[in-house]
């Protein structure tokens, strides 16, 4: 169970990147890349950093490929899920520095928009649960306008119990269900550490 | 259903008539133990056998499964060798003592009439012909065949009953996100959805040739309005942003009332869909939900669920969004989620999903009393509409095991399975189908 979550987890940046990388059109607010400036390196580790921090430049990478790799981890960030307890749709402290990074990683780079899209596990009313997944978007979305991300940058979708992350009828599977997805929409390449 | 035979009969008339009130109910059975506020009340219905008629072997089956599924009679069927005994051509002399033996109260007697049938009713009590007339039937094989014989059989049930049956209806409902439709005895399943269509609160305008649902699509959903004969399609004004869900026809059809979701919550709004225009909003939940809405038949009443105070409940309000009040009474912090309410056609009764352990349980509200009523009991049963004849009902209910739809006679809590494929949910009842209604959308 833990493991499959896990590298569902996992896949959802991996995917995204690809898909920045294939079809990246859409960045008009984005600064032109500068291939010749040194990579940005993070200064300080982010506190519960999922993603694999960044490494120590070796001496051999050059700069475009050091520049994508932190793009790919920012990106990874970004996409982190955070859940919910049931028909509840605050956001749970232990979720908070997770938003507190989005919140960094999308003040620091402005061409950068999201759509969060709010889930229900599969208990509530079907229609109910649009309404639900409709609030916990919502939520996610307030919480980083107060960190100061201008709200048109930020678009919301629900999708009720209508897209399960984990087809079980369990506890485990519930919990894994009641979350927010974080898809990057625009600006989401070259992308600078906070 | 009650079944004798020709051979059992001579037995039975001996043993006649203590032996005839048989309370033969293939009801499902409700755990032991649990008795869920409905009155049984075996032996007063009267019964009824359907007489084989020339060619007719399709409809009498058909009818004679929609007078059983009315729950009004009890329905004695024919073994298959005892049928020529009682085939009595031209109709009009049958041996009524010998029925009277059978414990018939009615007999129907189906005859060949060029492309339809001579339906007669003969009241075997006072041993005379009751009432006969000619209906129209399509072809054996058309689509519409089906629905030709279940409007007989609600004629039937008036002449004995004095109130139409529900059999000439239709079930929409959803298994994924594609929407179904079903005749009321759970025959004729087709399919309504176009390829790769997403359809989520399927509704059937009051005259039965429109329905409504939303499409959904990433995580928003516009509200199309879809002509049942012609399959066209019309998207609601106003509709094209946001999360729209859970239309519901004003009983003139001529508004749709709908909830709204998005970052400032969800909210009931009417749109005019006969000029379709003019976007009315009826609730405003800065900080609660407000969905599901419902008319009262007259159409000057919604009931709707709202989470103003915390958990989803059954509230009521104007036509004109005042006057905004609580309808099913639940008990603060203990009471469940109330979900999915349905005004009856009849007006006096909402019916209405609540958690009851965890689990969502079928209920019946009195509009009158305002009291509440427990239907069902076994497994997960949720999501409700009302038949035509506003004493049915058809739920989704996961009992065998996966979500499917089932009926409940809300009189007797006698309970059919209507639909075995796939998971099913979500159902809408249609009003009775008056006119043939073509298969294809």
């Amino acid at each position: 169970m833990v493991s499959r979550a896990f590298t569902r987890m996992l896949a959802a940046p991996l995917a995204l990147v690809v898909v920045l990388a294939c079809g990246g059109k859409k960045q008009p607010e984005q600064p032109a890349p500068q291939p010749s400036a040194p990579a940005p390196q993070p200064t300080t580790p982010a506190p519960s950093q999922p993603a694999p921090p960044a490494a120590p430049a070796q001496p051999t990478e050059d700069p475009a490929a050091a520049a994508a790799r932190v793009t790919a981890a920012l990106l990874g960030e970004v996409a982190t899920m955070i859940h919910f307890d049931f028909d509840k749709s605050d956001i749970r402290p232990d979720d908070r520095s997770v938003l507190d990074r989005k919140a960094a990683i999308l003040g620091t780079n402005s061409g950068l928009r999201v759509r969060i899209s709010g889930h229900a596990d599969e208990r509530g009313s079907d229609e109910y649960n649009l309404a639900l997944g409709s609030r916990r978007a919502a939520a996610a979305k307030s919480y980083l306008v107060n960190k100061g991300i201008d709200a048109s940058r930020i678009e919301t979708v629900s999708y009720g119990e209508e897209r399960a992350l984990d087809p079980g009828h369990d506890e485990s599977a519930w919990a894994a269900n009641r979350r927010d997805e974080f898809d990057v929409t625009a600006g989401g390449q070259n992308l600078r550490n906070p | 259903m009650i079944r004798r035979s020709f051979r059992g009969w001579l037995l039975a008339a001996v043993a006649a008539p203590l032996a005839l009130p048989l309370a033969a109910q293939d009801t499902t059975r409700t755990p032991e133990g649990v008795r869920i506020g409905i009155e049984y009340r075996p032996g007063v219905r009267p019964s009824v056998v359907v007489l084989p008629g020339a060619g007719l072997d399709s409809a009498r089956a058909i009818l004679t499964r929609d007078l059983d599924y009315s729950d009004r009679f009890e329905v004695i069927s024919l073994g298959p060798r005892d049928t020529t005994a009682v085939v009595n051509p031209g109709g009009r002399a049958l041996d009524y003592a010998l029925f009277r033996t059978l414990g018939a109260s009615y007999a129907v007697e189906l005859a060949p009439d060029g492309p339809g049938a001579m339906v007669r009713l003969h009241d075997i009590t006072a041993g005379a012909l009751r009432r006969e007339q000619r209906f129209a039937l399509p072809a054996l094989f058309d689509v519409n065949y089906r629905l030709g014989v279940h409007r007989v059989a609600d004629e039937v049930v008036r002449w004995i009953t004095g109130t139409p049956g529900y059999a000439a209806s239709r079930i929409m409902f959803l298994v994924d996100r594609r929407l179904y439709r079903v005749d009321g005895d759970g025959g004729g399943v087709t399919s309504l959805s176009g390829p790769g269509e997403e359809i989520l609160s399927p509704t059937w305008s009051p005259d039965g040739r429109r329905i409504a649902y939303t499409r959904f699509g990433r995580g928003t959903g516009s509200l199309v309005l879809q002509s049942v004969a012609t399959g066209e399609k019309t998207v609601v004004t106003g509709t094209t942003a946001l999360l729209n869900i859970t239309p519901a026809f004003s009983p003139d059809g001529r508004l749709l009332a709908f909830a709204r979701s998005g970052e400032e919550g969800t909210d009931i709004y009417t749109a005019d869909v006969s000029q379709n225009c003019c976007m009315q909003r009826l609730t405003v939940g800065r900080y609660s939900d407000n969905l599901s809405p419902t008319f009262a038949p007259d159409g000057r009443r919604l009931a709707f669920v709202s989470t103003r105070a915390g958990a989803p409940q059954i509230y009521v309000m104007a036509a004109d969004g005042t006057d905004q009040e609580l309808l099913a009474p639940f008990d603060y912090g203990v009471t469940g989620s109330s979900n999915a309410p349905e005004w009856s056609p009849d007006g006096a009764s909402v019916v209405f999903h609540r958690d009851v352990n965890g689990a969502p349980q079928v209920f019946v509200l009195d509009v009158a009393s305002r009291r509440v009523r427990q239907l069902t009991s076994s497994g997960r049963n949720e999501d409700p509409s009302w038949a035509p004849d506003g004493r049915h009902v058809v739920f989704v209910s996961d009992r065998s095991g996966r979500r499917q739809l089932w009926v409940i006679d809300t009189v007797t809590g006698r309970i059919r399975q209507l639909t075995f494929e796939g998971q099913a949910r979500l159902p809408a009842w249609s009003r009775r189908l008056s006119d043939p209604v073509p298969t294809q959308p």
